[in-house]
């Protein structure tokens, strides 16, 4: 007796009932589906959750100047600072001290930003760009913003104070049209600014027009607009993701120095640790994905628990049959192995059948996630749905085989 | 002439203790081959038993059992799967088809547990078959057919593997005349080929087509003789 015949009857006993049989494949299935579909959504939502941040930079600080009581330090930097009380706005000077490759060794590069919040014109057009801020050269590569026609302005238009810009591409829509934008001349709040680039299209994140965004030189944009009111905040990335730590204590040690924060202070600035926020979200949505491979879990034993009814069922049934197959000689492990394998058949027809839904529900966005498949969830359900096949399967089947004949033969 | 079946002192007894019942109480017996035995009795008589524990179906309490020279009484499953494939050829009252299964597919069944061959199997289940007269029925499935054709399919499964013993367990108590009337002559026929035959039945013609008739009554044979009008 061969494998190959034992498949052949198993398949026999299966197509015999084809009702039953699909209605198990299907439980299977659905297990093994939501399983994969359900950690797919999990891995999705906390991919989504690590790009948004990785856009950000996992090895980016921001140093933000501290609460003075009112307001808070948010974006509009042309808000009047230098008549509040104590605190010591920070400065182009602060960050230039951030610069230091002996005291800060872990700090790549600095880039300190100048919000302002003004109107640009050219005369026919007008576009007040929703991120309109005085930077350094770093901060393309902090804010991760690509050049798509003209050039990065450079550091010698930022010692020179020129009044150059780059402008996204919403602001050069509002304001040109068409038209290319490189060498025009535009007025913001009165200043006059020569557009020498314009930056690759970001797309929004939230309500936030990225490509609404007008960049100067920081010297030009402090002396001619916002005046020395101290910084909206200044980015600092890390050499590596692992030195964000040291970076940040360093960065503390040089500003507590600078600002005169004596030891047990607390500071008149804000540090904002990209690092920590990643593993906060991460962990979170570790747990989401935990919890619903859990729910998943359940229903792929629920769909096991249905095997096993099944297959006592369909043994209870055939008992009789058992009863002749024995009579005329068939060896316990024939009948052993004919019910295992119509078990093994049904999980794993089940489980293929489930993979394939997996793969083909992944494709869809649930509950606004895009959901991005664990393989080792794949292989996880599929190996799970086998064992589960097997394992159920294996104790009908032991029965049905330790059948004494005679008693198999009376039952009707 | 080789001893095919060899009972000694045989005891079956079902439940324990006071309540206990003796199926088979002190059966000795033995049939040589070639021999053509009806075994004959009452319900309760203990020859259903006596056929079951002859096939290797159930167990004795005590005493021992020896089929064409091998001891049964001490075999484990395994081996006495192996018993009941090659020496014995089974056919019930209810005939025990395999249901939604070709004749063909039936006959083949026991040699496939046996591990003999495709091309082999199917030769000799065409065979087997072909003695029984059913060429013309190999594809249909035990629901086309009728009873008599049905026990005919199970005389051909259990003569496919060239048994030592064709055992018969009342194979004529489902069938009408006519069809007990050409099932008892495939019988003569095939003892007529040299296989040994033993039929358990309650009919007193059946009976009288043996040779030899064994009477039961309450778990002990109590006449045992050459039937007259047919031994030679």
């Amino acid at each position: 007796m061969n494998i190959f015949e034992s498949i052949k009857f198993a398949l026999r006993g299966l197509t015999t009932n084809k009702l039953r049989t699909g209605l198990t494949t299907l439980g299977i299935m659905i297990g093994v589906m939501s399983v994969i579909i359900l950690i797919a959504v999990g891995n999705g939502s906390s991919k989504a959750v690590q790009q948004s941040l990785d856009r950000l930079g996992t090895n980016s600080l921001q140093i933000r100047p501290g609460e003075r009581g009112f307001g808070g330090g948010g974006f509009a930097g042309a808000r009047q600072r230098g008549g509040a009380s104590s605190a010591v706005p920070l400065t182009i000077a602060d960050a230039q001290a951030l610069v230091d490759p002996i005291n800060a060794p872990d700090v790549k590069q600095v880039s300190p930003i100048m919000n302002a919040n003004v109107t640009c014109s050219n005369g026919t057009s007008t576009s007040t760009p929703s991120t309109f801020s005085g930077v350094w050269p770093t901060y393309f590569e902090a804010a991760n913003a690509q050049i798509a026609t003209g050039n990065y302005f450079s550091a010698d238009d930022v010692t020179q104070g020129r009044h150059v810009a780059i402008i996204g591409s919403t602001t050069a829509t509002e304001l040109f049209g068409t038209d290319n934008p490189i060498g025009q001349s535009v007025r913001c709040g009165g200043i006059p600014f020569t557009i020498i680039g314009t930056t690759k299209v970001k797309g929004s994140t939230g309500f936030l027009d990225g490509d609404s965004l007008f960049l100067a030189p920081i010297t030009a944009v402090e002396s001619s607009i916002t005046g020395y009111t101290g910084l909206s905040s200044i980015i600092v990335e890390a050499k590596t993701a692992t030195g964000t730590n040291d970076a940040q204590s360093e960065i503390t040690t040089i500003l507590n120095t600078r600002h005169r924060i004596k030891a047990g202070k607390s500071a008149d600035y804000q540090i904002f640790n990209q690092a920590s926020l990643l593993s906060t979200s991460a962990s979170s949505s570790k747990t989401f994905t935990v919890l619903l491979g859990a729910v998943a879990g359940i229903s792929l034993l629920v769909g096991g628990i249905g095997i096993t009814n099944i297959m006592l069922v369909t043994v209870i049934e055939r008992t009789r049959e058992i009863g002749i197959r024995k009579a005329i000689g068939a060896p316990k492990r024939v009948i052993l192995s004919q019910f295992l394998i119509e078990a093994t058949i049904l999980s794993l027809v089940g489980g293929l059948m489930g993979v394939l839904g997996g793969f083909i529900g992944s494709h869809f966005t649930i509950a606004g996630t895009k959901p991005i498949i664990v393989p080792s969830s794949v292989f996880l359900a599929f190996g799970v749905s086998i064992l589960i096949g097997v394992f159920f399967g294996g104790y009908p089947a032991s029965r049905a085989a330790s059948l004494r004949p005679i008693e198999a033969l009376r039952h009707e | 002439m080789t001893t095919v079946i060899d009972v000694q002192n045989a005891v079956k007894r079902y439940g324990i203790g006071d309540s206990s019942i003796f199926a088979l109480d002190g059966v000795s017996l033995k049939i040589e081959a070639g021999e053509y035995v009806a075994i004959m009795g009452p319900s309760g008589s203990g020859k259903s038993t006596l056929m079951n524990i002859m096939g290797a179906l159930d167990n004795l309490t005590s005493g021992k059992y020896f089929l064409d020279g091998i001891e049964i009484s001490s075999m484990d499953e395994n081996a006495l799967a192996v018993v009941r494939g090659r020496k014995i050829g089974f056919i019930f009252q209810s005939f025990n088809l395999i249901p939604r299964t070709t004749a063909l597919a039936n006959v083949e069944l026991p040699m496939a547990y046996q591990g003999i061959k495709g091309a082999e199997r199917r030769k000799r289940a065409e065979a087997a078959l072909a003695v029984v007269g059913l060429t013309d029925r190999m594809s249909h499935e035990p629901t086309e057919l009728s009873g008599g054709q049905q026990q005919r399919v199970a005389v051909a499964r259990a003569l496919a593997t060239r048994p030592a013993l064709l055992l018969a367990d009342e194979p004529t108590g489902a069938l009408d005349s006519k069809s007990t009337h050409d099932l008892l002559d495939l019988f003569d026929q095939i003892n007529a080929a040299g296989r040994t035959v033993v039929v358990i039945t309650h009919e007193q013609d059946v009976g009288e087509r043996a040779k030899r008739i064994i009477r039961m009554r309450d778990g002990k044979i109590i006449s045992d003789e050459s039937n007259i009008r047919r031994a030679s």
